[in-house]
């Protein structure tokens, strides 16, 4: 049976994954628009900065956080003169890591459902006087719904999925940084393989459903496309 | 580059791979973290004495254990504590005879800071700190001390909720290195110097304060038949070795 342990892995999973998904679709939806709409030298850039995630092994990604949010980095600098100590091994941290590591599945859905929006729907609702603020809100919004809910789910899942990163930074703090992955490799390095096997299972399980529901329910290709 | 030329070369780099394989002897090593830096020198100066390279794999005790139970290819295992060579040659995945103790760890309270860890680790009861780094007991033997050292002290219950856990002792100095824990329990190889503490600041736990950490290292069935695995078992207990393993800090089974 699950432990008391595991359960708490398991709310703390969610609760990160609640929390950075939200935090990415406020970041994230600026970005996916700016980078659907521009035409500014500046968008090969943009592109490149939000897709390094996915290329990027976790291992460099958690090797700069955990430098960079330390006491002698840069960010570890600013946070410790705002009087609010250093980021890693805090649950704080990890959201920060988690949105730096998804953002990517995020914003790809939503900047392809921003262009195949085109023009027209914005220009009519020039014409009407709508303002830009009213006509992403009122226009964009809604056809871009199913954007918006593949962006929700991969980078939902994409989060519960995280592990090396975590690993990284979290420091193993029980309600704290210790999420289901991390449980995971500590049972199983730890040769108890029946409670790996129950969290183990359990994720596999989630992770088809979440797909399933995406390619099957709501019929969404969770592959971004390069925009042109 | 014209077809046959770049068949004929292909052809020829894979048959230098493969012969190169048959005459220089490789052993593949698993090797416990905190035993990262004399392995190395080790491994160099066994190259050249008997003309056998080893490659060296560095983690936690507990993961190797894990992964030689599961066909990992090693050949040698350089465990943290006794009882993971032990459980191998018990299950069969060690050959018999070959356990021995190679060196005794010592534990240190280490600090980036200079200054900050006392020579009593007072700063244990009175220090004001954040976190405070120790590798995971149940994967790491050096944690399992660190642990023990807590209770015996009776500071576990007061300092619990300020540790945080490295996956291996590397991963642990690394918190500690960084800054982004004040203080951590690290392996003395993994901060000696010329002979003492070569920065920050730190207070080498006198052995008698936690259990011991016995390293035990054993030949894997793997390498059974491999005279690379066999020399490099036989070169750990040379002189040459025996001084290096000393050189940080490690003490030696008694004989």
């Amino acid at each position: 049976m699950l432990t008391t342990a595991d359960i708490a892995t398991i709310w703390l999973t969610l609760k990160l994954a609640v929390i950075s998904t939200v935090i990415m679709l406020i970041i994230g939806t600026p970005i996916a628009w700016w980078l659907a709409q521009t035409q500014s030298r500046w968008k090969g850039i943009g592109n490149t900065l939000v897709a390094l995630p996915m290329v990027l092994p976790p291992s460099v990604l958690g090797f700069y956080l955990l430098v960079l949010m330390g006491p002698k980095g840069m960010i570890g600098q600013l946070t410790l003169k705002l009087g609010l100590g250093t980021l890693p091994f805090t649950f704080e941290g990890l959201v920060i890591a988690s949105v730096l590591y998804s953002i990517p599945f995020v914003v790809q859905p939503l900047q392809t459902a921003f262009a195949a929006i085109g023009k027209q729907p914005l220009e009519a609702a020039a014409t009407l006087r709508a303002s830009p603020l009213d006509t992403f809100f009122t226009v964009v919004i809604p056809l871009a719904r199913p954007g918006f809910l593949t962006a929700t789910i991969l980078g939902f899942a994409h989060t519960v999925g995280e592990f090396g990163v975590v690993l990284m930074v979290g420091g193993n703090i029980p309600d704290k940084t210790r999420v289901v992955s991390v449980q995971i490799y500590n049972h199983v390095e730890a040769l108890e393989y029946e409670q790996a096997h129950l969290l183990a299972g359990g994720l596999l399980l989630f992770s088809f459903t979440v797909l399933l529901i995406m390619y099957s329910v709501l019929k969404t290709s969770p592959v971004a496309h390069p925009v042109k | 580059m014209p077809y046959p030329k770049f068949l004929a070369l292909s052809g020829y780099l894979l048959f230098s791979l493969f012969s190169a394989c048959a005459t220089a002897d490789a052993t593949i090593v698993a090797v416990a973290a905190n035993f990262t830096k004399p392995m190395t020198e080790i491994a160099e100066i066994f190259a050249k004495a008997t003309g056998h390279s080893a490659k060296l794999a560095f983690g936690s005790s507990a993961k190797f254990v894990s992964q030689i139970e599961n066909g990992a290819p090693f050949e040698v295992f350089l465990s943290a504590d006794e009882s993971g060579p032990a459980k191998l040659d018990s299950d069969g995945y060690a050959v018999a005879g070959t356990r021995f103790t190679y060196a005794l760890g010592k534990l240190v309270l280490w600090s980036a800071q200079p200054g900050l860890v006392d020579a009593q680790g007072q700063v244990l009861t009175t220090g004001s700190f954040k976190h405070l780094a120790v590798a995971d007991p149940k994967l790491a033997p050096y944690g399992a001390a660190a642990i023990d050292f807590l209770k015996r002290k009776q500071l576990l219950e007061k300092i619990q909720p300020l540790l945080v856990l490295g996956e291996n002792i590397t991963q642990t100095h690394q918190f500690v290195s960084t800054g982004n824990a004040e203080l951590g329990f690290v392996a003395l190889s993994q901060v000696i110097e010329n002979g003492k503490i070569g920065s920050g600041s730190g207070w080498i736990i006198p052995s008698s304060e936690y259990s011991s950490i016995k390293q035990g290292a054993v030949l894997l069935q793997a390498g059974a038949e491999n005279p690379a695995a066999v020399a490099l078992v036989k070169f750990l207990k040379s002189t040459e070795a025996l001084a290096i393993i000393r050189k940080y800090g490690y003490d030696l089974a008694d004989k």
